[in-house]
């Protein structure tokens, strides 16, 4: 088995911490990634995206530049991402902002409304998070109940006081995405 | 953790008590790294210099007066520490250098390439000096290999250089830290520590006689026999029954790796030999392998430099294919698994002919 995907979206969206934490929570299950940000010319408000890659074995290469999964926060990253995904490739959308009328015909859409979940939690902050939690839903990438469990671990320290409100955003996507 | 970070914490854990740095991407984490860390252990200095010259310069100062010294760079920045690394090799002065290459010349951009080979195996700086280079192909092996060169440095008293590349820098990788076996005491006669109850010493690489200077250079290419001999690093992968070796190094070994992969499963017989030292090379595990085989296919994120090597050590034996991809663009194992096998089957039509 060999995953990869490709986080994209605005900077300051949280897409790099997206990515980092599927990246850990896949580590700490025992499995083999690698996390490769993009990188330079990137600022806030510019695009930024990442790439991870989780596997059964050794990887050989950090890039993906046909990706079965692709999550996309804006609609610059919606056009540049969807182009490269693998034929029958899923690509989890943040609908608030992002108009997938154009979307590719062989592609699996989901669509998730970020901005008007996290409005029930009383934070913009943590769409990125109910991002997350529909990404693993409809992608099984890693254990949802795993990251749950060893949400402090995986976060760090500094995430501490903010698990109780990513634990809910999470659970929020999560439950947004149906079977 | 990324490959920075890890080859940071690693450095601290060998026991390097002294960072000096300035600024440049794809290496800054590196930097930021060691300036949260090391002022943790007794005695850290960290200092962000003005100029790369500055910091290599500090290092050949901190080298001198006994401490583990480490500076770090990519490209631009470590074309100027050059002079100082000729200063620590003439010196005889023990030293880490990371170089995480970026495209180039010149200013050039910040994504991953392999441009600096050359420079980097051939001494970099003016005179007749060598220094050890270890190219890392993971973030695991970037830790491990960083408790090498420190050991190396001191062993040989000459600066190392690990190679790497932006890619294996930025990336993020599980990595454990073994924990440092107790270090070896290395004498330390040459070092500058006051000369109260003892003759004084002095460290300087201006010796105006000639005969002085020839012998210096005579007992310092001793010195880098003894590492040609002793010092020499590769891993090979399935070459056992290949008809095809593949010679990369760094992430570009990597990228290979999952290409041969590809092959075996299409029946391609190709194998891979990684340098991990680029100096000393190893010359002998390619000469032995072209009793084996005559096909060798080096692939660089350049436009070719350590194929001047692979030429070196078949001495005219083989056929040597080319891949190159420089400017920091990263091939995927698709793209030179397609390369490979049109090469492979190139070579397999001749032959019946």
């Amino acid at each position: 088995m060999l995953i990869r995907t490709i986080f994209s979206g605005f900077g300051g969206q949280g897409v790099l911490s997206m990515g980092y934490t599927v990246a850990n929570t896949a580590m700490l299950e025992g499995k083999y990634v690698t996390y490769l940000p993009s990188y330079g010319v990137e600022v806030r408000g510019g695009t930024a995206n990442c790439t991870v890659v989780v596997s059964d074995e050794e990887i050989a290469s950090p890039v993906a530049s046909d990706p079965e999964f692709v999550v996309v926060m804006n609609q610059p990253s919606f056009f540049r991402f969807q182009s490269i995904l693998q034929s029958g490739g899923l690509i989890c959308v943040n609908s608030s902002i992002v108009d997938t009328s154009c979307a590719r015909g062989d592609i699996e859409v989901v669509v998730v409304p970020t901005s008007e979940l996290a409005e029930k939690l009383g934070t913009i902050k943590v769409a990125n998070m109910i991002m997350m939690g529909a990404f693993i839903k409809a992608s099984n990438i890693v254990s949802f109940d795993f990251l749950m469990k060893h949400m402090a671990e995986i976060l760090g320290e500094g995430k501490a006081k903010l698990t109780k409100v990513n634990r809910e955003a999470l659970q929020l996507g999560f439950d947004y995405v149906k079977e | 953790m990324s490959g920075n970070s890890a080859v940071g914490e690693a450095a601290v854990l060998a026991g390097c008590t002294a960072y000096f740095g300035y600024p440049i991407t794809p290496q800054n984490e590196l930097t930021e790294h060691m300036a949260k860390r090391i002022v943790e252990v007794p005695g850290g200095v960290f200092i962000q210099s003005e100029s790369e010259i500055a910091a290599i310069n500090m290092v050949l100062g901190a080298s001198a007066a006994g401490a583990r010294a480490m500076t770090s760079s990519s490209g631009p920045g470590i074309s100027l520490k050059q002079e100082g690394i000729s200063y620590l090799a003439a010196d005889e002065l023990p030293a880490v250098i990371v170089n995480m290459m970026r495209g180039g010349p010149g200013m050039g951009n910040i994504s991953p390439a392999q441009s600096d080979y050359l420079q980097a195996t051939r001494g970099g700086g003016h005179g007749d000096y060598r220094t050890i280079v270890l190219a890392p192909a993971s973030v695991q092996e970037a830790a491990d290999l960083v408790y090498v060169a420190f050991d190396l440095a001191d062993t040989y008293r000459n600066p190392v250089v690990i190679l790497g590349d932006g890619m294996l820098g930025q990336m993020m990788e599980p990595v454990t830290f073994t924990t440092a076996a107790p270090r070896k005491e290395y004498p330390k006669e040459y070092v500058l520590s006051g000369a109260s109850g003892r003759p004084s010493r002095m460290i300087r690489s201006l010796l105006f006689d000639t005969k002085e200077e020839e012998e210096h250079n005579w007992k310092l290419f001793r010195k880098y026999q003894l590492m040609e001999h002793n010092e020499v690093r590769y891993e090979t992968f399935l070459l056992d029954d290949a008809d095809m070796a593949v010679l990369a190094y760094g992430i570009a070994a990597r990228i290979a790796k999952g290409a041969i992969k590809r092959l075996r499963q299409e029946g391609l017989k190709v194998g891979l030999i990684r340098p991990i030292t680029l100096w000393p090379f190893p010359m002998k595990i390619i000469q032995e392998t072209a009793k084996q085989l005559g096909d060798f296919f080096v692939f660089e994120m350049s436009t070719g430099q350590m194929i001047e090597d692979v030429k070196l050590a078949l001495e005219g034996k083989g056929h040597i294919h080319f891949y190159g991809r420089p400017g920091g663009v990263i091939p995927t194992p698709v793209e030179l698994s397609r390369i490979i096998a049109r090469h492979c089957y190139q070579s397999q039509r001749s032959k019946k002919r």
